[in-house]
């Protein structure tokens, strides 16, 4: 049944459009990914409009390869620049870098791509195994459920993402009333609008993405004052062929990031955190924990298996429950509705060749990334050595043909702008800008749930707690929730630990 | 930094007060066929209230002697954000592609002081190359102005 399913995928990924549409998406994606200011998230919100009239698969398959593309294209800059293009390459940097002065790069790279590979493809395989089980269990929820799976959502941001808890939460209640603004369609009526007409259409997430993660990421890189001293780099046959053969020997190492990966990654903002995490317990079960940091190959394996792992699993709850668990995620998801589909479990009942083409897809697409990015890396490293004054007004440009193009609406474009300078500001204050996003994207959800939900219960929350399965779901929240809490009073006294940066952009 | 803390969770403070203002209005209780509009906004604005007061009080209690941006940092951004707005607001006036090149124009020659050779000839490509793809490979429509307009656009 599953393998049926499979081939049926792969008959659809495999169509000559449908492949060179992934190799588009991987060399875009993976520019996307060297250039500062653009990621995976608004990368493919850029893209998006265009594929407004393309088959959804199509689309889906671009988009897709376009995030692979981009997490290829970070491990580039994080080793022969030393600057993470995205949150979750920051671990990479420890020892990329070393190499690459070593004059090592070219392993460092190898290592790098063929561990990406490594993580993306054990992701993949989960979810082609467990992705129809859980879309049979997600059809069995009503609204409770599904609230309590948003909460559980939310909370693990609070709980595990590394920001300060408070600004999480803010963070998320933001997110949430940005959602809310317009017409309630519910009741008809209008909300927080204070009569005035361009707020009666709300706040696209697309174009929060563009601006929060696009033009404030720039805004952030120029006051940083970028300068770019890239390590010289050979790469070639001999040297991928060695590499491979060494790396044979961290088979634990793949192993454990993968796990680690992929069970961060299914929850949300779960890349960045997954790459620290399995560096250091990379480190931790070493015979020279002393050589990391100074250029060890293994420090490379850990962070790009399990980022890639956990880049890949978030696709897993977007496409059997209907809810993204990043903002890359969340973009696609909003491409979905715009495509006519309807994002959740009855995906895998009612579009099959939908869902399987693009399971197909992460086997293909990850194989053709990790070929073309090992055989072109020299010109995507050349990105890099386009002068800034260049770069900056050209990114700025398509962040804002992309914030038009979603509605063709000029108030879009004024949005994107202001969205930039709050996400600068936000960026600087430590508030995460990956929950409010994912807020914004599912609050008329989350919403409808919550009051779908009371009125099932005719007003009691005590609903979200009584049914077996909410219960549970909300119980883990819960506690996800108080998390923080609990560790303040624990370690009161004591110095923070060295927080990771939390926002994940993945 | 520590003003800017205080400064920006105040800002949220506001902003949830506004909320709450409207959640109000629109009516939070139990309606007589579920929750009324202003449920879900009231609960977020008292957690944005309650939370930025948080935020705010912590501030308050650490110590820090380290600027929010030094003046050449903001100056670096200022030189990015004006020209930006200046993007969008000429875009609403004469459109998208001639906004664009009179945009990259001046930030490359003006910001980069690249040669004019290259300065030209990139303000003059990218947006034709836009114009392009958008216009008739993928046909999305951009604004457009006099310029296109008498081209026959």
């Amino acid at each position: 049944m599953g393998i049926d399913n499979l081939l049926l995928g792969f008959q659809v990924a495999i169509t000559p459009f449908n492949l060179m549409v992934a190799v588009i998406g991987i060399s875009l994606g993976t520019v996307i990914g060297v250039l500062p200011g653009l990621g995976g998230a608004n990368g493919v919100a850029i893209l998006l409009p265009l594929t407004f009239r393309m088959p959804p698969t199509s689309a889906i398959i671009l988009l897709t390869s376009l995030y692979w593309g981009a997490l290829f294209g970070g491990a580039i800059t994080s080793i022969l620049f030393n600057i993470p293009g995205e949150p979750w390459s920051v671990a990479t940097t420890f020892d990329g870098y070393p190499l690459a002065k070593k004059g090592l790069g070219g392993q460092a790279l190898t290592a790098a791509f063929s561990s990406s590979f490594v993580g993306a493809l054990f992701a993949t395989i989960l979810i082609t195994l467990f992705a129809p089980l859980l879309a049979e269990i997600a059809l069995k929820f009503g609204p409770p459920e599904f609230f309590a799976i948003q909460m559980l959502t939310f909370s693990s941001f609070v709980g595990l993402g590394g920001s300060d808890p408070l600004k999480s939460i803010v963070s998320i209640a933001l997110g949430f009333i940005l959602a809310a603004v317009g017409l309630d369609i519910v009741t008809g009526q209008l909300r927080l609008t204070f009569g005035m007409t361009p707020l009666m259409s709300g706040f696209d997430f697309i174009v929060a993405v563009i601006g929060l993660f696009g033009i404030g990421e720039i805004l952030i890189s120029v006051e940083e004052g970028l300068k770019f001293e890239g390590a010289k780099t050979k790469i070639n046959l001999r040297v991928v062929l060695d590499t491979w053969k060494m790396l044979g020997q961290y088979w634990r190492t793949f192993l454990r990031s993968c796990f680690i990966g992929f069970w961060m990654g299914f929850k949300p903002g779960g890349a960045t955190p997954a790459s620290f995490m399995s560096y250091a317990f990379a480190r931790r079960a070493s015979k020279n924990p002393e050589r990391f940091g100074t250029g060890e190959l293994e420090g490379v394996v850990a962070p790009e298996t399990a980022a890639h792992a956990a880049g890949v699993a978030a696709m897993l709850p977007m496409l059997t429950l209907g809810i993204p668990g990043s903002p890359t995620a969340a973009v696609m998801f909003g491409g979905l509705i715009i495509w006519g589909l309807q994002p959740g479990p009855l995906l895998f009942k009612e579009q099959p060749e939908f869902v399987w083409g693009l399971i197909a897809s992460m086997y293909t697409g990850n194989l053709l990334g990790v070929l073309m990015v090992l055989a072109f890396v020299p010109l995507f490293a050349a990105i890099l050595r386009i002068p800034f004054a260049i770069l900056t007004p050209f990114i700025v440009l398509i962040c804002a043909i992309g914030s038009y193009a979603v509605h063709n609406n000029m108030i879009d474009i004024w949005y994107m702008i202001i969205f930039g300078v709050v996400g600068y500001v936000f960026k600087k204050l430590h508030y995460p800008l990956a929950p409010l996003v994912l807020a914004l994207v599912l609050g008329d959800l989350a919403e409808n749930a919550l009051r779908q939900s009371l009125i099932m219960s005719q007003g009691s929350p005590l609903i979200f707690l009584n049914r077996p399965i909410a219960g549970v779901i909300t119980a883990v929240a819960a506690f996800f929730f108080v998390l923080p809490a609990v560790n303040y009073w624990r370690h009161r006294g004591k110095p923070h630990l060295a927080q990771i940066s939390g926002d994940s952009t993945s | 930094m520590r003003a800017a803390d205080i400064a920006t969770a105040s800002f949220l403070m506001l902003l949830g007060a506004v909320v709450l203002f409207d959640a109000v209005r629109l009516g939070f209780r139990w309606g007589s066929d579920g929750p009324q509009s202003g449920f879900f906004p009231f609960w977020l604005a008292v957690v944005v209230i309650a939370h930025s007061a948080g935020i705010v009080v912590q501030a308050v209690r650490k110590h820090s002697t380290e600027a929010f941006a030094s003046r050449e940092q903001l100056r670096m951004v200022l030189t990015v954000a004006c020209p930006a707005a200046a993007l969008v607001l000429f875009t609403y006036l004469i459109g998208l592609y001639v906004a664009g090149a009179i945009y990259l124009f001046f930030y490359m020659r003006l910001v980069g002081r690249h040669s004019w050779a290259s300065v030209v000839a990139l303000s003059l490509s990218i947006p034709l190359a836009t114009f392009l793809v958008f216009e008739k490979w993928f046909l999305v429509p951009l604004p457009k102005g006099p310029l296109e307009a008498w081209l026959g656009y």
